[in-house]
């Protein structure tokens, strides 16, 4: 243990996902001796990253007003909704242009290691979504397209238990051929897109 | 299969080691603490991604490096294979084959496939129930390298099913309700990975026993019959009859069944103390010399003869599978009485390549005649 704010520092970057213990004082000490301009601009991020990014109201990504581009974009299919775990996941499904459906980011995967259960995830919102008309129409479809590890795979399977329960509504998962272990957001366009049209009814 | 070339930098006190080999006998000679088991590590670590002395890779490196690397040639068929292994403490290591990169570390398993028997081996009669396991998976690896991945998604399941049941445990004991709706999903995933690697340890157990039954026979054939069998922690909803010779192949649909009844049983236990009692990680190997058990009766010639055995036993199953193994024999001739000198000699001087290692030449049976290294002072020098 350090003594006073080195340590605080270090606890709050422990906090981060994917930072453990060694890194957080890896970059404490960096911080500790960067420039203060670097620090500002550091500061500066941060700050502007709960000032000015709001989160879509209906699908919970990243966006720059109430209602995100996609949401809005009264081109794509309402009844069809993709569910996946982080903003980055969607750039990746849009990446293949093989969907033309709305998103839902459930903002993590059931992670009990991390703490994350279901009512830390838009899992609520989600089922809030499907029991809405959008203009007049039913959601007929959700495609789950969570990561396929361990954590993506858990959470598919809890969903398609609470989604078993609406009358019409067909679940889909992403074909497999995506590498397991693996990240949606690292899967190449082809793959994903194939994964995307080889959907399977779960 | 045979090791052709061993080049290691910066691999436990190497800085760098160079080694051709060809098939049949190689034995590495030297005093004490020259870095001979070191370099047979290294194979090692090359075909199964660990080490057999210790549990995490910081070890393997040089001290003072950042990373070691183990770069081998391996001819299976006529075929060759360059493996080059990066090992970096705390991160994933990197991997190539063929000078090209390779997505994950683990794609490299099965292109060297050894055997290696080692003083540790005492630990495989000796020791916790975990020593037996990895043995047995290490062999499932070693068969077919796509377990290594069901190894780990079981692994990975079990770690979060185990935090859920923890935070569960603690929220009871502290009076609150505690999330557990999704426990059922968990025991889902635990149940379908854990059976997978189930079934394959107890068709692995049916194939290897008569090996290590006949194995243990030759080495000591004046001491009571050698057995091996396998307990789950399914107690009585295990159906009958899998892990035997000859019972019936292990149905993995029944297994995974009957792990999910298990774990409908034992879940207030588990709540409670917050941990997962059911599942592959709590088997155990049993092993057995007539009537008794290894572990707390074997003499300790009897406990040596059975490790013996148990590493010959998975010698003999994967030639019988096709791709003979690399016999790898570290420091072992001096810890054997005369009989299973020359018994092992016997399945040694068979091999297709045996690597040796010992401190003195003398302790070497004399039928094991063939290639000779002297190592010293950080150099290894073709005698
Ligand atoms: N990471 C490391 N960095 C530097 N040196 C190491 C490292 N790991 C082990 N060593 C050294 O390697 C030596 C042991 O090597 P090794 O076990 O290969 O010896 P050996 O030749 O097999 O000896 P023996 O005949 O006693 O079995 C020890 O002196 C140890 O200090
Ligand atoms: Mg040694
Ligand atoms: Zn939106």
């Amino acid at each position: 243990m350090y003594e006073g704010p080195v340590q605080d520092l270090i606890d709050e970057l422990g906090r981060l996902p994917g930072v453990g213990p060694k890194s957080a004082q890896r970059i404490a000490f960096h911080l500790l001796a960067a420039e203060p301009a670097d620090i500002g601009r550091l500061q500066d991020a941060l700050q502007k990253v709960k000032e000015g990014v709001v989160f879509c109201d209906v699908c919970g990504n990243v966006s720059a007003e109430t209602t995100c581009r996609i949401c809005r974009d009264t081109r794509r299919d309402v009844t069809l909704i993709c569910v996946v775990e982080e903003p980055k996941d969607v750039l990746a499904v849009e990446r293949t242009r093989e969907f033309k459906g709305r998103y839902h980011v459930l903002g993590g995967a059931l992670d009990p290691l991390s703490g994350v259960g279901p009512d830390q995830l838009r899992i609520r919102q989600l089922l809030q979504r499907i029991g809405n008309q959008v203009d007049g129409k039913d959601v007929a479809e959700i495609i789950i397209a969570t990561d396929p590890n361990t954590e993506g795979e858990a959470t598919a399977t809890y969903l398609v238990r609470m989604l078993r329960d609406f009358p019409g509504l067909t679940v889909t998962r992403l074909a497999s051929g995506l590498p397991m272990g693996g990240d949606l957001e690292f899967a190449d366009e082809l793959t994903l897109g194939r994964a995307m049209s080889g959907r399977r009814v779960v | 299969m045979y090791v052709r070339h061993l080049q290691v930098s910066d691999f436990r006190s190497w800085e760098r080691a160079d080694l051709a080999f060809e098939p049949g006998v190689s034995v590495l000679v030297g005093p004490n603490g020259q870095g001979k088991t070191n370099l047979v590590e290294a194979l090692g670590y090359v075909a199964t991604l660990g080490s057999h002395r210790v549990a995490t890779d910081l070890p393997l490196i040089r001290h003072g490096s950042p990373r070691a690397v183990v770069r081998t040639a391996v001819v299976n068929d006529g075929r060759e294979l360059l493996v080059e292994l990066e090992i970096t403490a705390g991160k994933a290591n990197r991997a190539r084959v063929n000078r090209g990169p390779v997505p994950r570390p683990r794609d490299v398993l099965g292109i060297l496939r050894t055997v290696l028997f080692a003083p540790e081996d005492l630990a495989l009669v000796r020791g916790d129930p975990g020593e037996r396991r990895r043995f047995l998976d290490d062999m499932l690896v070693a068969r077919a390298p796509r377990y290594a991945g069901v190894r780990s998604d079981y692994e990975r399941v079990l770690k979060q099913r185990g935090a859920l049941l923890k935070t569960a445990g603690a929220a009871r004991r502290a009076g609150r309700s505690g999330d557990i709706s999704t426990l059922d999903v968990w025991d889902g995933h635990l149940a379908k990975h854990g059976a997978e690697l189930l079934a394959a340890r107890l068709d692995l157990v049916a194939d290897i026993a008569p090996h290590v039954a006949a194995s243990y026979a030759e080495v000591a054939p004046e001491s009571r019959p050698a057995r091996i069998g396998y307990r789950s922690s399914l107690g009585e909803s295990q159906p009958e009859g899998f892990g035997r010779p000859d019972g019936p192949r292990a149905d993995r649909e029944a297994l995974e069944a009957a792990m999910l009844t298990e774990l409908h049983r034992v879940r207030p236990q588990e709540i409670d103390r917050g941990v997962c009692l059911v599942g592959p990680h709590r088997d155990e190997l049993e092993l057995a010399l007539g009537e008794l058990p290894a572990k707390g009766y074997a003499s300790h010639g009897e406990s040596w003869s059975f490790a013996l055995a148990l590493r010959l036993g998975g010698y003999e199953l994967l030639r019988g599978d096709g791709a003979e193994p690399v016999l790898v024999l570290d420091d072992v001739f001096a810890e054997l009485d005369r009989g299973r000198r020359r018994q092992l000699a016997k399945v040694a001087a068979a091999a297709e390549q045996v690597l040796i290692t010992a401190a003195v030449a003398e302790d070497v049976p004399e039928e094991l005649d063939g290639a000779r290294f002297e190592v010293r002072h950080g150099e290894v020098h073709s005698a």
